[in-house]
């Protein structure tokens, strides 16, 4: 009898266990600080998060196909440099959308690279991710980036901004969501991009183009890339040249934490939207009991190590097993 | 045999899971030196039995006896440990060490300071190898050999423990003819040294010609023990599924319409050449030869998965190039897959999802997917063939092979395919659906489907088809009506003598 409950605690666990623990982490920290879950903090916390979550919606495509997407933050980085350096040379009006062209066209590059010619994904975006950093290094002269008029410019309004009472940021990211979220659970694109993570080779023997799909993925995830740099820059007005270091992880940890699958094939934009609260509260959690900001890199590894347990103990019904 | 003892006997063995009593009081016992068949349809109960035995899961009731000694086993290590040694279907070698290392992985003999003893270990292993009579030597990268000759290696491994029992899981699901009969000949002299051998297979020609007695479950509960001498395929499977499989000739004609697909002097490297036949709207034609005969090869390229380095492919009588999957479904030629999890299916989605999966992209509704031409479609085909699931919304990894199967035929019905080929489409497939299937086939061709049969079941060709091309070594041997077949010169055919030796 013991055996058994036991089991189905560790079943339980298994299959419930991110959230049993998040609701944990919730109930300790209120405990802790009552001031964790007023609206203010709430609002401050998805405020913060809306850079990250904009990124893990476009990193969500490239997950479910198969992939893996880890240059998104020295791309963010590389965004941010270019739309801050171009708006005093060119105006913000045309600042934007080359800004966006640029990214566009490196999200393309590694589409191709994954795509077409079907190079792995995980060398492909990890040595992006050292070559965008050396590419916005060369771009900036290795220099800090700053909009002379930050007072004048209407640029601030993408950071800074409120509309409807909600911080602009927070709308791009409800807006992005929902665009995304309608594209991944509604369109034909969508389910090839389930199809083609679930089952590369079914979904061509159904006649899906599996490398213009996966090469969409990744101009999605550009896309969403260029949108967080756009907030960035427009928050700050102004910018060192590292600013997106190390976001990849903590990017690849929500869309986990939300239930993707690293094997592809699962996962959905609501999920990382949870993925990504998930995250920011925790992160937040930690800053108000009061430890050190930099205990947070240590905790978001332990979260991404927890995420992937979970998610194959999850398909093998049990936390541990001598088999895979 | 009579005043023998059991070296193996379940008795009243009870396995439920949440929902589903997987065996309701099993029981079944076997001989040494006999061979015994475990049958029953796909969700029969036969792997969770197996899995019992294994110690992969305990039983809720009922006692596992060897000897005369009641015994548990705890876990798969415990009943290696006890002499129960199965060879799974799929095999779990090590393709990068060599068939030594892998015979003996876990306990390499060493010398002093764990070095490997690498000449005692080549030794042992080519003494084993010798019993089994193999081509292959004990430093051979398991890598390199055929899946028949790693089967060997894992048949090696069995013999290296002190085996009461070996189980074989389905062993020549992927063997040639050939192989097949060096692997008997292994399973006869396993049976010369009496150990008892449970032999689990779909295929009744294996079982009639090599089991001593034969088991059968039908949903989890024990249906009775034969003797193999005394039964007949009809009274086994009658058994297994409460009625017979039809498996006689194909003896309807129907008026043929015009050709819809024809081939002519194809060829594609080493793979096949000049290869022509046609097939007309009506009518079934099966392919038949040995694994590597070529005929995957022909589907691959008619799907535009393999480029033909020579001939001409007509559609309607219309010379076509066909580069990709999509190019092929466009023109109307659909494809059911020889391997239905790895090419045919997407197992995490859902049924409706993968069947409307080639067409998703014309099923619009604005921007969207239309759900409810989605739903018509899964609608009729989850109705027409009769597909088993508790709904839409199932993933399909969860459905039983026979299912599977008809979620992929009615994923490519609802193309209107003018050319539907059909490579193995009954393979790991249970008695019950392994007919309904074959009706289905033969409905298709009555409504004017243009219908190609790829299987390496003679029975199944002969009873499906109304022509048969037999093809050897990649060449088309002779094409056969449906009267002037006969098994002897279909044999003939297909192991390389030529037509004008049959003729």
């Amino acid at each position: 009898m013991a055996d058994i409950t036991r089991q189905q605690i560790g079943s339980l666990l298994a299959k419930q266990g991110i959230l049993i623990a998040f609701v944990a982490f919730l109930i300790g920290f209120t405990i802790a600080n009552p001031k964790f879950l007023t609206p203010d903090n709430v609002l401050s916390v998805i405020r913060s998060s809306a850079i990250l979550g904009v990124m893990a919606l476009g990193v969500t495509f490239v997950v479910i196909s198969g992939n893996l997407d880890l240059s998104v933050g020295s791309m963010m980085s590389f965004s941010t440099i270019v739309v801050l350096d171009l708006h005093d040379k060119i105006g913000p009006a045309l600042a934007i959308p080359a800004m966006f062209a640029m990214t566009l066209a490196l999200g393309a590059l590694i589409g191709f690279l994954v795509g077409y010619l079907k190079l792995n994904s995980l060398i492909v975006t990890l040595g992006m991710l050292s070559a965008i950093h050396g590419l916005t290094l060369t771009y900036s002269g290795g220099k800090n980036m700053d909009i002379v008029d930050k007072e004048g410019t209407w640029f601030s309004v993408f950071g800074q901004g409120t509309a409807l009472g909600l911080p602009i940021p927070i709308l791009m990211f409800i807006g992005v969501a929902a665009l995304l979220g309608l594209i991944l659970s509604r369109t034909s694109f969508g389910r090839k991009v389930y199809a083609v993570g679930g089952n590369g080779t079914a979904a061509t023997f159904s006649g899906i183009p599996r490398a213009r799909t996966v090469f969409m993925c990744y101009l999605i995830s550009a896309a969403c890339v260029a949108t967080a740099g756009l907030i960035q820059a427009s928050r700050s007005l102004g910018s060192q040249n590292t600013v997106g270091q190390g976001l990849e992880l903590e990017v690849l940890a929500a869309v986990i934490l939300g239930g993707a699958s690293l094997l592809g094939g699962s996962g959905t934009i609501f999920k990382t939207v949870i993925g990504v609260l998930i995250l920011g509260f925790i992160q937040n959690g930690l800053l108000l009991i009061g430890l050190q900001f930099y205990v947070q890199f240590i905790v978001t590894w332990v979260i991404i190590i927890l995420a992937v347990w979970l998610d194959i103990a999850a398909k093998r019904g049990k936390l541990w097993s001598p088999i895979a | 045999m009579t005043d023998a003892k059991p070296v193996l006997r379940l008795e009243n063995i009870v396995k439920t899971f949440p929902g589903v009593r997987a065996l309701d009081g099993v029981s079944f016992s076997v001989m040494p030196g006999e061979v015994h068949a475990l049958m029953g349809e796909n969700g029969a109960g036969k792997s969770t039995l197996m899995k019992v035995l294994g110690g992969i899961h305990q039983p809720d009731g009922g006692t596992i006896f060897m000897g005369d000694d009641a015994v548990v086993m705890a876990g798969p290590l415990e009943a290696k440990a006890k002499g129960i040694v199965f060879i799974h279907q799929e095999l779990s070698l090590a393709e990068e060490l060599s068939v030594a290392e892998n015979i003996y992985l876990g306990e390499l003999p060493t010398k002093s300071l764990g070095r490997v003893d690498w000449t005692r270990l080549s030794d042992q292993t080519n003494a084993i190898l010798q019993k089994l009579n193999v081509g292959f030597d004990a430093n051979t990268r398991v890598g390199d050999l055929s899946i028949a000759n790693q089967q060997m290696v894992e048949i090696a491994r069995a013999l290296t423990v002190d085996a009461k029992a070996v189980i074989f899981d389905e062993p020549t699901a992927s063997l040639t003819d050939s192989e097949k009969v060096v692997l008997f000949d292994v399973i006869a002299d396993l049976q010369a040294t009496n150990v008892g051998i449970i032999y689990i297979s779909h295929r009744m020609e294996e079982i009639f010609k090599i089991t001593d007695r034969i088991t059968v479950l039908r949903d989890g509960q024990y249906q009775g023990t034969v003797e193999t001498a005394d039964s007949t395929e009809e009274s086994v499977t009658q058994m297994m599924i409460g009625r017979t499989l039809d498996l006689s000739r194909n003896a309807s004609h129907h008026a043929l319409g015009d050709v819809a697909l024809e081939v002519r002097g194809l060829s594609c490297g080493k793979h096949y050449r000049d290869v022509s036949f046609e097939v007309r709207r009506g009518e079934v034609v099966g392919f038949y030869g040995l694994v590597g005969a070529g005929r995957t090869e022909i589907a691959e390229t008619l799907f535009g998965l393999r480029d033909p380095s020579a001939g001409q492919i007509l559609l309607d009588g219309e010379v076509v190039r066909i580069n990709s999957p999509a190019d092929a479904i466009a023109r109307g030629i659909s494809l059911v897959p020889e391997d239905r999890k790895g090419q045919g299916l997407v197992l995490g989605m859902n049924c409706r999802d993968n069947m409307t999966l080639p067409q998703i992209d014309r099923l619009k509704a604005g921007p969207f997917v239309a759900q409810g031409a989605e739903m018509e479609i899964f609608d009729k085909y989850h109705k027409q063939l009769d597909i088993r699931t508790p709904g839409w919304k199932q993933r399909v990894g969860n459905l039983s092979g026979g299912n599977q199967q008809k979620i992929v035929i009615g994923k490519w019905l609802s193309m209107h395919p003018k050319v539907l080929i059909v490579d193995e489409p009954t393979r790991g497939i249970d008695v019950g659906s392994k007919s309904e299937i074959h009706k289905l086939l033969r409905e298709l061709a009555a409504q004017g489907y243009a219908v190609m049969v790829i299987s390496s079941e003679m029975p199944e060709v002969l009873h499906v088809s109304d022509r048969i091309v037999a093809m050897y070594s990649g060449r088309v041997m002779r094409t056969f009506s449906s009267e002037d077949v006969t098994e002897d010169n279909l044999i003939q055919a297909i192991s390389g003598m030529t037509s004008e030796q049959v003729a």
